[in-house]
């Protein structure tokens, strides 16, 4: 089951580019919540916080507080660990292309040293099913490349193999920019069955989507977050100008 | 939402009939009442917590493992400079003693005489020159034509398998090289080539007889087939790494080929092809057996080029196995110092170039 | 410089007749260049079929060399100790240069230290076989007091070195950054990310780099003159001097007997032969079980 997470005054820098201010937030547990805004405005950056995965840029830091259930990501754990309680799903697929369908989605217990054949067996077919995919791939488990599918499959096989380490957060950052309607229609229907049981934060440009999969939306801009709301009131009636003008298209 | 999910092992029950390819129907509908979807009977439901999740959370984060093979790495990488300060240490170290006795002389003398204990390193430094800078006169012209022909004027069907070839002439070991020298270059230069060369060009004192076949001549020969290979291929590369851009402005001013090659393209990879042929000349400047096999080993310095020649690298080849006294050893091991801070100097500056010339044309693509 | 002549044709009919010839000139001078090239390359390999495949016997693989006079010999414990001292170096050499290919690529990115590394690998390069033959000789043999396969081994694997770094860098750099962020995503560790996923998956061009660096240093004489040194007979000894195929060639090509210079012909085609098979096998073999990729 997932967990909730709580921010408090975040902020991060890429070399001397201070890229998030003081963002603060709670998101809860087991629901699906869409940060917005455009492009350049921190969203990704935050989320790669999350996880710590912005420590792998170099020249990059944070500084605040993340509280991941009970942990502070930060104080408390390293970033190995972090990640393996945390699900990341990317832009664009990114299978790992020497292996098979079926060591895609185990080598994130695999490459940790699980070697528990049958366990793998069935957290491989569970997580496949949960993905939606396990029909389409069923036969060729082990025979073909991640890299050989396509690229909505492909970006299916990333999230089942973020679902096969059993994660408590799963975290997306725009899972569907690169995908066709159909692929990202696709997408779209995993997440709604999906976020009863993990929490989903889900980066995205796409608005409608926001709109579609999200119980809670944050708006940034430029580094800050300018609001955090249910995504109803979000989308009928937001609080700040900013908000109003992007969702109406004024800018961005 | 909390309620606690505890389902026994298997985890995969059979799916409820939805399907997984549908197109969320009005999304809109779905957004404005979320609630729904919790407890949705669509999911399949982890083991919580499951055996995975154990496991991964008793796992260590290898923080140990990850700076172990950090370290490992690292040791690897500056092993290379344990290397170099090695090689350079151990032959310094080795040609003290003649160091000692000769000091800067030894660059100077020209006798070469291990009975009486004088060595002199001259010789070999004039035959190692000589006969390098004779391969690069003759192997650059050749290189840069034949790279225009592959770049430019050969069909496309010779393309692959002319360079192929000339790649090829890059992985002959140097012996075999040398074996092909000694049973049919020799006798070429010696029955053929000779007596034209010295009907026509006897008079520069270059090539006078007699002529055994086995000189200095045979040796820059043998040298510019065997740097030929390393010019033509990086002068191709740097020649190919003109943006097409800059050919097609000459192009379009109504230039021919040859002026486009010349303003376009030769112009522009002009440092990256005086790089190209100053590694031949390193690789020219080092290379041992097939040399000494058909130099004819004789420590003199001579004009005429169908006389027998020494060269650095020949005469510890030919000499060191039988050197008796430590101050021959010694001395055959300072001429490979010599000729190691040479080549790397010589490197070190190609490789600037190359470099430089790729970083340029990096730049300017985009 | 000399500027483009861009007056027009009919004003200067001269200046165009001369640019055409230059430039037709030029086409000839080149594609004669080319020819004059392929004429040794030609020569060297014809030849080198001709006598090799009319001189090689069975014998050549299964006896040892004979004294002088006697008829037939072979050079079976050369084969044996080129394959000895070459998987030696393999073994010293591959590793290091992997490992340091790796530093390259994963660690040191825009580092100076890393740019130094690279360029001392780069120049490495170029020093002469000779002198790491003398280096090895200095180092191993003089202190022994005896020449030693192992001492060749650790020449050639010097050479291996730089090659291996290089290519393992450049192939490293290939490797989508994508695919190592979904590795360290999962919370799989730094160093089973770089082994598991980004040498995996840039495998099969690392693989070759190696090859390229062992087909290099196959053919190697000058390095093994006073470290592996020759023998005359079988020997696997790694501490006592061994028979090598390329030195087994030089003493015989430099030898004045027909017989022996037959042996040497022969020697030089197998060289090649071996040296062509061995990387194509590797190939073959590594190329196998890897799943190919789509797009």
């Amino acid at each position: 089951m997932g967990v909730d997470i709580r921010v408090e005054n975040l902020n991060a820098w890429y070399g001397p580019v201070h890229t998030l201010h003081d963002v603060s937030l709670h998101i809860p547990a087991n629901h699906a919540t869409a940060l917005i805004g455009p492009s350049g405005c921190g969203k990704s950056t935050f989320v790669r916080c999350l996880n710590r995965m912005h420590e792998t840029s170099p020249g990059a830091r944070a500084d605040g507080t993340v509280l991941m259930g009970d942990i502070d990501i930060y104080k408390d754990a390293t970033p190995v660990e972090i990640r393996r309680r945390v699900g990341m799903v990317f832009q664009r697929p990114n299978p790992f292309p020497t292996m098979s369908i079926y060591d895609n989605v185990a080598s994130g217990l695999k490459l940790n040293g699980f070697r528990k054949k049958r366990v793998l067996d069935e957290v491989v077919e569970r997580s496949l099913k949960q993905a939606a995919l396990w029909d389409e791939v069923k036969d060729d488990l082990k025979k073909k490349s991640g890299a050989s599918i396509s690229g909505g499959q492909q970006q299916r096989l990333c999230i089942a193999r973020a679902l096969a380490v059993d994660p408590e957060v799963l975290l997306m950052d725009e899972p569907a920019s690169a995908l066709d309607p159909v692929s990202t229609a696709k997408i779209e229907d995993l997440i709604f069955k999906l976020k009863s049981q993990y929490t989903i934060v889900i980066v995205t440009h796409n608005m409608q989507q926001a709109a579609r999969v999200a119980e809670n939306t944050g708006f940034f801009l430029m580094g800050k977050l300018v609001e955090f709301a249910p995504t109803t009131k979000i989308f009928t009636n937001p609080s700040d100008k900013r908000t109003e003008d992007y969702i109406t298209g004024r800018f961005g | 939402m909390n309620e606690p999910k505890i389902i026994p092992l298997p985890p995969v029950p059979e799916e409820p009939p939805s399907a997984p390819h549908r197109i969320t129907p009005s999304p809109m509908i779905k957004t404005m009442l979320p609630q729904t979807e919790m407890g949705s009977p669509v999911a399949v439901a982890p083991v919580t917590p499951s055996a995975v999740r154990m496991f991964l959370q008793a796992k260590s984060s290898g923080r140990m493992a990850d700076g172990a093979f950090a370290s490992l790495m690292v040791v690897c990488a500056l092993s290379i400079f344990a290397i170099v300060i090695l090689i350079v240490s151990v032959l310094v170290s080795h040609s003290q003693l003649s160091i000692k006795a000769f000091g800067w002389h030894f660059f100077s003398t020209r006798t070469w005489d291990p009975v009486s204990g004088d060595f002199g390193a001259l010789p070999f430094i004039y035959g190692t020159v000589l006969s390098s800078l004779l391969a690069v006169l003759m192997a650059v012209p050749l290189a840069l034509a034949t790279s225009i022909f592959l770049l430019d004027i050969c069909p496309k069907f010779l393309q692959a398998p002319i360079s192929f070839l000339t790649e090829l002439l890059a992985a002959i070991p140097s012996v075999v090289y040398g074996l092909w020298g000694v049973f049919v270059l020799v006798p070429i230069i010696r029955d053929q080539a000779g007596p034209v060369l010295e009907k026509y060009l006897g008079w520069t004192g270059l090539f006078v007889e007699p002529n055994f076949g086995v000189n200095m001549f045979a040796a820059s020969v043998i040298l510019a087939i065997m740097i030929f290979p390393v010019i033509s291929s990086i002068s191709r590369d740097v020649m190919r790494a003109v943006p097409v851009h800059q050919r097609e402005a000459v192009l379009a001013l109504g230039a021919t080929r040859w002026e486009m090659l010349r303003i376009g393209v030769l112009r522009n990879a002009r440092m990256g092809i005086i790089g190209s042929v100053i590694l031949g000349l390193g690789r020219a400047l080092g290379e041992t057996i097939a040399v000494t096999m058909v130099i004819g080993n004789h420590a003199a310095i001579m004009k005429n080029l169908f006389a027998p020649g020494y060269t650095l690298a020949s005469v510890i080849a030919n000499e060191f196995s039988e050197a008796t006294g430590d101050l021959y050893l010694s001395a055959l091991i300072e001429i490979g110092l010599a000729l190691f801070l040479v080549t790397i100097i010589v490197n070190a500056i190609a490789r600037l170039l190359v470099w430089a010339v790729v970083r340029d044309n990096a730049g300017s693509a985009h | 410089m000399d500027a483009l002549p861009l007056r027009s044709r009919g004003v200067s009919n001269f200046v165009t007749v001369r640019r055409n010839l230059t430039n037709h000139v030029v086409t000839g001078v080149a594609i004669i260049s080319t020819i004059l090239v392929l004429v040794p390359l030609v020569a060297i390999f014809g030849y080198l079929l001709y006598k090799g495949a009319s001189s090689l016997n069975l014998a050549f693989f299964t006896h040892v060399p004979v004294p002088v006079g006697e008829p037939g010999g072979g050079m079976a414990n050369a084969i044996a100790g080129s394959g000895v001292i070459l998987g030696l170096a393999s073994l010293l050499g591959i590793p290091v240069g992997i490992g340091a290919g790796v530093y390259l690529a994963e660690y040191a990115r825009g580092t100076w230290l890393g740019a130094a590394v690279r360029f001392t690998a780069d120049v490495l390069n170029g020093v002469p076989s000779i002198v790491m033959g003398l280096a090895a000789y200095a180092l191993i043999v003089a202190r022994q007091q005896h020449f030693s396969g192992m001492a060749g081994s650790v020449a050639l694997a010097i050479m291996m070195i730089p090659t291996v770094t290089r290519t393992t860098e450049e192939m490293l750099a290939t490797v989508p950054k994508s695919v190592r962020e979904a590795a360290l995503g999962l919370g799989i560790p730094k160093w089973r990310t770089v082994l598991s996923v980004s040498l995996r998956t840039a495998s099969p061009g690392i693989i070759t780099g190696c090859m390229l660096a062992f087909a290099r240093v196959a053919g190697e004489t000058a390095p093994l003159l006073f470290t592996a040194f020759g023998n005359q007979f079988w020997s696997f000894d790694l501490n006592q001097p061994i028979a090598a195929l390329p030195l087994q060639i030089y003493v015989y090509a430099l030898s004045p007997y027909d017989e022996w210079h037959r042996l040497a012909w022969a020697g030089a085609l197998v060289l090649i032969v071996l040296i062509m098979a061995s990387v194509t096998l590797v190939r073959i073999f590594a190329n196998r079980g890897v799943l190919k990729g789509g797009n």
